[in-house]
């Protein structure tokens, strides 16, 4: 099985220097554009990632969740607001430099920490499910991890109707960003079909 | 039900005949089914851009290409050539990378989905365990190259046909999932291979169109709108946005659109063959003829027939649909971008929701019809 596991190293190296590169690249570079689709590499490389541990369902659904509508939606809102003016300088920006990295820091500790303290080791090779793992998350889903599986999609709801709510600004009185009365007219006329006239 | 041949073992024993160890042997054989199944897709394009040229032709009462080799058969190789040797521009004001990118991410999430398109029992690439999950999930990845192809060409009608194509792929992808799932829920499995076996059992009356005749026409609707086809190529409508997120491309990097189109066509085309018309099964169940011609079903005979009619069916069914899709193209007006967007949000998902629970609880009622 040798040629196996110098594939899955090799396999294993490439992805995570793609994975930490890329991850850089989305702090790091100017371009909002560029980061968000390295943003998309990243999640690609991380669905890999699953694939190496035989998790292909885990690593379809990131495809599909992440790759697919996450960040597509990212990309979606830069294109349609991507205005070119130059960013305002912040006064305090030491401090909040500061702040960030201290919180980035210790969220890394606690990271470092779960993976010292637990035994990722499985007890034996039988219990690995591989091509079965889509059925055996689906009873978790169903039995003793259904109530945050529900919350989860109340969540999501909320979310929705929070985004139906901004968009739709007529059943607002006042503009949310700038505080002034809602033109309900200009509403009116966009949501009146068009060639109503011309019969 | 596991009869059928397996080149791959017949293969590999017969590379051990010459003293190769069995691992050598496996990575021999890795790339083999890869490149004929590339090689199929490639020859499947040439296929569908002649029958293109020809029933939009007959269509519009024009005799198409005729010069070209008899019935004009070699004007898509020549169309190949033409893009191979054109000029490969990159605009001065767009942005190289992403203009390069862009059409490499829009074709190989489309062939890796060839990995799970089943021509017999053993004829795929790869069975793996969430198989069509596997396609949905891979052409999720292609609007993502055509917002960076719209966003590096500089161009306001590129990227309003790049910001359109990903409106578009991702109202669509929903009820297309869904109808996926009503079939997945009567399979018991994602499979491909379990998809088409669990249809096999009565020839043409055990067909999934037959038990989900809804699914079948909203899953033929989205297929056409993720491949952007007419009435649903508002990406690329000429009229408005000259090319769309095509606009600046040209040479090579155009011919790979092209191909990545086609391509999602014919694979759009296979996946509604396996998964509603039976994959490649033949109408009348191969137990019957061999029954009636008193062969045992393991025989050579009889398994050599299997496979051959197996991808002969599977071609047939997709081809079919082709023609159906090119003569859609030919006749059918483009819809408006609003018109798309109410198809598919209101009309299109609360069908395929419906259909969804109505398969459901058609499976609790009549397990033995509906998979138990």
């Amino acid at each position: 099985m040798s040629i196996a596991i110098t594939t899955q190293i090799i396999c294993f190296t490439v992805l995570s220097l793609v994975i930490l590169i890329g991850a850089l690249g989305v702090v790091l570079l100017e371009s909002i554009v560029y980061s968000a689709f390295l943003l998309g590499g990243v999640f690609m490389s991380v669905a890999g990632l699953y694939l190496l541990l035989n998790a292909s369902f885990v690593a379809a659904a990131q495809v599909l969740v992440y790759v697919g509508a996450v960040n597509v939606l990212i990309i979606f809102a830069i294109m349609l607001v991507n205005k070119k003016e130059d960013l305002k300088p912040i006064n305090d920006i030491k401090s909040r430099r500061i702040i960030s990295t201290s919180i980035c820091l210790t969220l890394l500790s606690l990271l470092i920490r779960v993976d010292l303290t637990n035994i990722w080791s499985l007890s034996s090779p039988q219990n690995s499910i591989g091509e079965e793992s889509t059925i055996r998350i689906g009873e978790h889903l169903f039995s003793d991890y259904l109530l945050p599986f529900e919350v989860a999609s109340v969540l999501l709801l909320m979310a929705m109707i929070g985004a139906i709510v901004l968009a739709r600004r007529d059943v607002m009185s006042k503009d949310i960003s700038t505080g002034l009365p809602v033109d309900q007219e200009l509403i009116e006329k966009s949501s009146e079909p068009l060639l109503t006239n011309k019969n | 039900m596991e009869y059928g041949l397996d080149l791959e073992y017949s293969f590999n024993e017969f590379l051990k005949g010459f003293g190769l160890s069995s691992e050598i042997a496996h990575i021999i054989w890795l790339p083999l089914p890869m490149l004929l199944v590339l090689v199929a897709a490639v020859v499947g394009v040439l296929v569908t851009v002649w029958l293109e040229r020809k029933i939009s032709a007959a269509a519009q009462q024009r005799i198409g290409p005729e010069y070209a080799g008899a019935l004009g058969v070699l004007q898509p190789i020549a169309d190949g050539l033409k893009l191979l040797v054109k000029e490969d521009i990159i605009p001065a004001k767009a942005d190289g990378i992403l203009f390069t990118a862009g059409p490499i991410l829009v074709l190989v999430p489309v062939i890796l989905s060839w990995l799970i398109v089943p021509f017999g029992q053993n004829l795929l690439i790869s069975n793996v365990g969430i198989g069509i999950f596997l396609w949905i999930a891979l052409s999720s990845i292609q609007p993502i190259g055509l917002l960076m192809s719209g966003y590096a060409s500089n161009n306001k009608y590129s990227l309003l046909g790049g910001l359109r194509a990903a409106a578009q792929s991702i109202s669509y992808e929903i009820p297309l999932a869904l109808s996926v799932l009503a079939i997945v829920l009567m399979t018991n499995s994602l499979s491909t291979i379990d998809i088409v076996n669990q249809q096999s059992g009565a020839g043409i009356l055990s067909w999934n169109i037959w038990r989900q005749p809804v699914g079948f026409i909203v899953f033929w609707i989205c297929a056409l709108a993720e491949c952007e086809r007419l009435p649903f190529d508002l990406p690329e409508a000429e009229e408005e946005l000259v090319a769309g997120y095509q606009t600046e491309y040209a040479g090579m990097k155009f011919a790979l659109f092209y191909l990545g189109s086609y391509i999602n066509l014919i694979l759009s085309a296979l996946l509604v063959s396996i998964l509603y018309l039976g994959g490649w099964g033949f109408p009348i169940p191969v137990e019957l003829i061999a029954k009636f011609l008193n062969l045992p079903i393991n025989s050579p005979f009889i398994q050599v027939f299997t496979a051959s009619i197996g991808i002969v069916m599977t071609v047939l069914k997709a081809y079919l649909l082709v023609f159906i899709a090119i003569l859609l193209r030919w006749t059918t007006p483009r819809v408006r971008i609003d018109q798309l967007l109410d198809l598919g949000w209101k009309f299109l998902l609360p069908i395929s929701l419906a259909n969804l629970l109505i398969t459901a609880g058609l499976k609790l009622a009549f397990p033995q019809f509906f998979g138990g």
